[in-house]
């Protein structure tokens, strides 16, 4: 699939649902009570329950996955997490083509909710080619 | 209080862990996929693969049996309420599909102190049963300092 500097990816655009946490948490193994619990959560201060980080680090990969043409197209992806996603919100993945280097597009990406990076400084180097 | 550094460089005995077609499947649906080649058998051997093939993110289902146990290694002292998971890296070899067997190594890359944080991290290598490294993660955690 074609990817040029400059082009956008997404936006890719999920709502997670009110369940979707302990579904999610069933499916990795990852039931840390912060995100299955809203009393535990609010216990430990926060709003409630929350997402689980690879969470929507799963919504950043599935957007390069999506503009690389499959699965085997993405090769590397980091992310840093900050603050915390939250269920029933919208979450919006976009990112830019920043170069593409020896068939291989390095691709600078991001995740909002409500206006608020929950994900920032993605970098993912996807195969065109 | 400065976190103990000794622990760099500690390997954890590997985990295993088999791909199960209905756990890809499991998976692909929580995280909202719906492209045939990660939930439907046909569609995944039409095009050349043995089964349903995991998404990339999948990694984090069979690398975390190997870094479940390292947040409660006492050598460590890693406190897990104050725990956040900071950032993460995977870098992918080839695909992994259902009946992979999949090896987990762990090995603690680094561990530091900034302000009143502590950074332990984590890198990860994954291979399949024919000794090809699938994933290699690199898992950023921070203990939030205390008063």
């Amino acid at each position: 699939m074609a990817l040029d500097p400059g082009d956008e990816i997404g936006p890719l655009k999920v709502t997670p649902d009110k369940y979707l946490t302990i579904r999610y948490a069933g499916a990795s193994g990852d039931f840390n009570p912060i995100h299955v619990d809203d009393e535990f959560a609010k216990q430990v201060g926060l709003p409630g329950k929350i997402l689980h980080g690879l969470y929507s680090m799963a919504q950043v990969a599935r957007a390069q996955t999506d503009a690389g043409g499959g699965p085997e197209a993405l090769r590397r992806l980091s992310v840093q997490f900050r603050g915390m996603g939250l269920p029933e919100h919208e979450l919006t993945v976009t990112g830019t083509v920043r170069e593409v280097d020896e068939g291989v597009a390095i691709i600078d990406a991001s995740c909002e909710q409500d206006g608020k990076l929950i994900i920032r400084n993605a970098e993912a180097r996807v195969r065109v080619s | 209080m400065a976190a103990n550094t000794d622990a760099i460089g500690k390997t954890y005995a590997p985990t295993n862990y088999a791909v199960g077609r209905e756990k890809v499947r499991e998976y692909a649906r929580a995280v909202g996929e719906t492209k045939p080649l990660y939930l439907d058998v046909e569609a995944a051997r039409a095009a050349g693969h043995d089964d349903v093939v995991a998404p990339p993110m999948f990694a984090v289902v069979y690398s975390f049996p190997s870094v479940m146990p390292v947040f409660f290694d006492p050598e460590l002292g890693i406190d897990f309420s104050r725990l956040v998971h900071g950032g993460q890296e995977f870098e992918w070899g080839p695909l992994v599909v259902a009946g992979d067997e999949i090896s987990t190594t762990l090995t603690v890359a680094d561990i530091s102190t900034r302000g009143r944080n502590s950074f332990f991290v984590f890198e990860t290598t994954s291979t399949n049963e024919r000794g090809e490294t699938v994933c290699v993660g690199r898992w950023t955690n921070i203990v939030r300092g205390g008063s």
